[in-house]
């Protein structure tokens, strides 16, 4: 088996986390799709380092994990004080900008 | 300490090929059951799934570090958090299938058809026959964590130092979200109690959930003597979900078939049995009522 298999894998994993990020409407959801296409990105940079034989890309990896935990904290957070004021997570009912 | 063993060149062997298929199925079944299920629960457990399955394709490649790493930030803290936010908005809570824009999500799913075959064609394009294997960098350093730490200390310290600023900041962001500030006075039990009795609408406890000897989960609502359901039984915030689970209509029948059974046997003129459909009228308004007011509980 070629390496080449993961980046294939990767890249399906990454585009069924994008499909989902456009189809779905519940705001935790939409996360966790955007949590799958981390990963995907994740495993492409490892598959990349060993590629090149190199730690850089284990390295790029690792600090994309620590981005995406800041990120699911930050994010969880507005979806609970959004939930709070609107009682919905669906995200087409935060509308009060829309004409 | 444990050895694990890294490949030394980038060329993967037939078992490694074997676990591959097996974990890129799990992978992929998992994050395609994330997307489908319709209950945000579901879905986070099939994205731990892929999550668990991706750790170990990521020591299989010989990110040992990174495989622990996975699985402890992403299946155990991120997916917990996950988790308890799901419970807070609610386990049950269902995502709406009505479309808001015509047409968007068939759009939504040929447009990631499109980019997904745009992505493996490029990647089917690329010559990437030889694999280096991180055996050798690895080996240079001592061993894999080694490898990542010499890297982090000196090439990418100034990444690092600033990944600690962006985590200090997540976390005082989260703190500043979720923080609700007192509006008024925080009131005391005596307080309660006192408001209760000034009102005179429930001066007593709230009476208790659940049928006598049948059910006694907090969405079951308690039975008034006639056997309608009572509102004041189950909790507001249950109510306001619509999650009261109603079993007065089951009991009146059951009743009701008894009541004739019993004067049959005793050859009485069988009186016409109470149906539920006549109480059906007393749960629906159960429902409307927002949680805005705050019952006086106990």
């Amino acid at each position: 088996m070629n390496p080449v298999n993961y980046l294939y894998l990767a890249a399906l994993l990454f585009t069924i986390g994008a499909t989902g990020v456009l189809v779905r409407r519940n705001a935790i959801v939409l996360f966790m799709c955007v949590e799958l296409m981390l990963n995907a990105s994740n495993l492409a940079l490892v598959t990349f380092s060993r590629l090149h034989g190199n730690l850089d890309g284990q390295i790029i990896a690792f600090f994309t994990m620590v981005v995406a935990a800041a990120e699911v904290v930050v994010g969880l957070a507005i979806i609970v004080s959004v939930f709070r004021t609107r009682h919905s997570a669906s995200v087409d009912d935060t509308n009060l900008m829309k004409l | 300490m444990i050895e694990i063993a890294t490949p030394l060149t980038g060329a993967a062997s037939t078992g490694e090929a074997v676990q591959f298929w097996i974990l890129a199925v799990i992978a992929v079944a998992g994050a395609l059951g994330m997307v489908l299920c319709r209950k945000a629960v579901h879905s986070a457990l099939c994205l731990a799934g892929t999550m668990i399955a991706l750790a170990i394709c990521y020591m299989a490649e010989g990110a040992v570090f990174l495989g622990v790493v996975q699985i402890v930030v992403y299946t155990g803290a991120i997916m917990m958090l996950f988790l308890f936010v799901v419970m807070l908005v609610g386990v049950s809570a269902e995502d709406t299938v009505k479309d808001a824009l015509k047409g968007q999500r068939i759009a939504a799913v040929v447009a990631g058809l499109g980019f997904g075959v745009l992505l493996i064609a490029g990647i089917a394009n690329a010559k990437l026959r030889t694999f280096t294997g991180t055996g050798a960098a690895d080996a240079k350093a001592g061993g894999n964590v080694q490898g990542l730490a010499a890297l982090i200390f000196t090439k990418y310290v100034w990444a690092f130092e600033v990944t600690g600023a962006l985590l200090i900041t997540a976390a005082i962001g989260a703190m500043v979200l979720t923080h609700r500030e007192l509006t008024e006075e925080k009131q005391s039990q005596r307080d309660l109690a006192e408001r209760r009795v000034r009102l005179g609408t429930q001066v007593t406890p709230l009476p208790a959930p659940g049928v006598y000897a049948r059910h006694n989960a907090v969405d079951v609502p308690g039975l008034l003597p006639d056997g309608t359901p009572s509102e004041l039984t189950v909790n507001p915030t249950l109510r306001a979900r619509g999650q009261m689970r109603d079993v007065s209509g089951e009991l009146v029948d059951r009743m009701g078939e008894l009541e004739a059974s019993t004067a049959g046997w005793l050859g009485r003129r069988t009186p016409k049995p109470r149906h539920s459909t006549e109480l059906a009228k007393a749960p629906a308004a159960a429902s409307a009522p927002a949680p805005t007011a705050e019952e006086p509980q106990e």
